[in-house]
């Protein structure tokens, strides 16, 4: 049971995010959104990387253990964590060039394009 | 050493050296980065020509990134790849040679485009970076490397679209691609893991080979295609597609088109490829082909009204692509069974593929004729131009041919794949056909109106200054003219050595599978 916990936390960060992008007015907050949704995927990815009985990967003087574990998750995350850092601070220099052309990061207020 | 064994190596590492020797290029003046930019993109096109051409003559090519040799897909005895394995059958070719064209005119129309504008070192590496980022999401074999490629793509088209920046439309345009395909990606990634927590791989050969339809394949199903559908503009989802085509400057919304179909690529390899004939039910080839219907007719419909010439455009690429989603959806129906496939689902797959490249071609030559317009006269509003067949003659028979195509004139190729998708969809039920046909119809009647209004029609005083755009532009255009000409001149041999060998490696997923499972030592 408590080992489905980080699972867990993953669905409700997901749904939080989801919910944050769909619901929010304030173009921060939908950025902020957008990174707790890669949070939450990071945190799946490193909870797979978890396997019972399994040991690290190294060749030489890592001690007793069953079947070593591919660290493919981690490499995954690590990669995820960087591509996240880089749309993130994108979004929010966009964000910047919004407010200083609009005066305001309300989406209602930012309408230019329609139709 | 083989050069032909290293080519999907080299088709990604050119368009990525140049991304990242641009600003030292860029140091040696205007020419020197003018001639990197072109360089770059033309050797990018003559590595996709060769690699089609390697492929088509030698089957599926796969290259393991790091090993001692590039076929080593199952190092010391493993029974499963571990590197980083670029596969590179038919369908791949054929796609990375479409984009490959897009982004070498795109290039040649931007050289006197953006002459005009600073911050064009930039401008280069982007260019270069979303080229590289497009053709490794089509060569590439494995799930989280086609992530990887998908976000170098959406970050540099980011930046591309917002790339007037002083243009408060630019900006919110490439915001709200900005969400749109970090949503997408997000979706990615969380299929691709849950795919590896069940069967420890990334290869797609190798975990189409082991996949059985359970609960978690139909959650990961579900998320990959909700998130290609999103990021090649398919219907409910569309809203950012006229956004950033109509802001991005010329020459990148002629990639970015190229970039879409990408998009629709790793849909079509997910379905065909990964899953197969492991769907089982109809259920998502219904989906598909549904998406498809009401992206043509919303599409077309949106666009109709529109009085802005690239906004127009842009909602008629939504309608566009619900053609391909209709015609491979419809192939994707009767892929179980090997009879209704060989009669008339492989022509509806056929079409769904030429159509992809008619419309990339098309439609980017379109965007760059839009260009050119907006380049010689300052607007965009259609309401405000008049008479411009008299001042631009080269652009206007350029715009006519692309305008033909598009609306599927008899002789061009337009009309070759419409006809397919048409032929074969009406097997399936023929209200699909009517629906098509309409969507034509109305593409038709739009795009006349576009012609009338822009080039015929009193010349108005306020253009009176207008001149023929510069020979690099025209150049630019030239290149997917001649692609159109050329595939409408020759619609047999088009069909028979570029189309139906990609049909073919697109469904037949086992040699998909076997080049990467059976390759081993």
């Amino acid at each position: 049971m408590i080992g489905n916990g980080p699972f867990l936390a993953v669905g409700i960060l997901f749904l939080i995010a989801l919910v944050g992008i769909f619901t929010q007015k304030n173009l921060i907050k939908i950025a902020m959104a957008i990174a707790i949704l890669g949070s939450s995927v990071n945190l799946f990815l490193v909870a797979l990387g978890y396997r019972t009985g399994g040991t690290v990967p190294i060749h030489y003087l890592a001690g007793e253990g069953g079947p070593m574990v591919l660290p493919t998750p981690q490499a995954m995350t690590l990669t995820a964590i960087v591509i996240a850092l880089a749309t993130t601070a994108l979004l929010l220099s966009l964000i910047m060039l919004i407010y200083r052309h609009y005066g305001t990061i309300n989406v209602d207020e930012i309408r230019r394009l329609r139709g | 050493m083989n050069l032909n064994e290293h080519l999907p190596a080299l088709l990604l590492a050119v368009p990525l050296l140049g991304a990242f020797t641009a600003p030292l290029f860029s140091l040696g003046g205007k020419f020197l980065r003018n001639a990197a930019l072109l360089a770059a993109t033309f050797l990018t096109l003559v590595v996709a020509f060769l690699l089609w051409r390697h492929v088509s003559a030698a089957g599926v090519a796969v290259y393991v990134m790091g090993a001692k040799s590039a076929a080593l897909t199952l190092p010391s005895g493993m029974k499963f790849p571990i590197r980083i394995i670029l596969e590179v059958d038919a369908f791949s070719a054929f796609m990375a040679l479409t984009g490959a064209i897009a982004s070498f005119a795109g290039a040649l129309f931007s050289l006197n485009y953006m002459n005009r504008f600073t911050g064009l070192n930039r401008f280069v590496s982007l260019y270069c970076l979303l080229t590289a980022g497009m053709l490794g999401m089509m060569v590439t074999g494995d799930l989280f490397n086609f992530f990887v490629f998908f976000e170098v793509a959406s970050i540099a088209s980011f930046g591309l679209i917002a790339f007037w920046r002083d243009k408060p439309e630019a900006i919110e345009a490439s915001f709200k691609y900005a969400l749109v395909s970090q949503v997408a990606s997000m979706f990615i990634l969380v299929a691709a893991g849950a795919l590896y927590g069940k069967y420890n791989i990334l290869n797609m050969a190798a975990m189409g080979s082991v996949l059985t339809l359970g609960t978690l394949e139909k959650v990961a199903l579900v998320f990959l295609v909700g998130a290609l559908a999103c990021k090649c503009g398919a219907f409910p989802m569309h809203m950012w597609l006229p956004d950033a085509y109509a802001e991005a400057p010329s020459g990148v919304t002629c990639l970015l088109v190229a970039v879409s179909q990408a998009s629709l690529y790793g849909l079509m390899r997910v379905c065909f490829s990964l899953y197969g004939v492991t769907l089982g039910s109809s259920f998502l080839p219904w989906v598909i082909i549904l998406l498809g219907l009401a992206s043509m007719f919303f599409g077309v419909s949106m666009a109709v009204v529109q009085h802005e010439i690239k906004r127009l455009m842009g909602y008629h690429s939504v309608s566009q692509v619900g053609y391909m989603l209709l015609g491979l959806g419809a192939g994707l129906l009767v892929l179980p069974d090997p009879a209704a496939l060989a009669s008339y689902g492989l022509t509806a797959i056929s079409g769904g593929i030429y159509h992809m490249f008619n419309y990339t071609m098309y439609k980017a030559l379109l965007f760059l004729t839009a260009g050119a317009i907006y380049y010689a006269t300052g607007t965009r509003d259609l309401n405000e131009m008049g008479g411009l067949a008299k001042k631009m003659p080269y652009t206007t028979f350029m715009f006519v041919i692309a305008a033909a195509a598009i609306s599927g004139l008899p002789p061009f190729n337009g009309f070759v794949s419409k006809l397919l998708i048409y032929e074969s969809v009406f097997a399936i039920h023929p209200a699909l056909t009517v629906v098509a046909l309409l969507t034509s119809v109305l593409t038709l009647a739009s795009f006349v109106k576009v012609f009338q209004t822009a080039f015929l029609g009193p010349r108005k005083f306020s253009l009176s200054g207008v001149k023929e755009v510069p020979s690099g532009m025209l150049l630019g255009m030239t290149v997917l003219t001649v692609a159109i000409i050329g595939a409408s001149l020759f619609p047999t041999w088009t069909l028979s050595h570029l189309v139906e060998p990609a049909a073919k490696a697109l469904v037949d997923q086992g040699a998909y599978i076997g080049a990467v499972m059976g390759g081993g030592m």
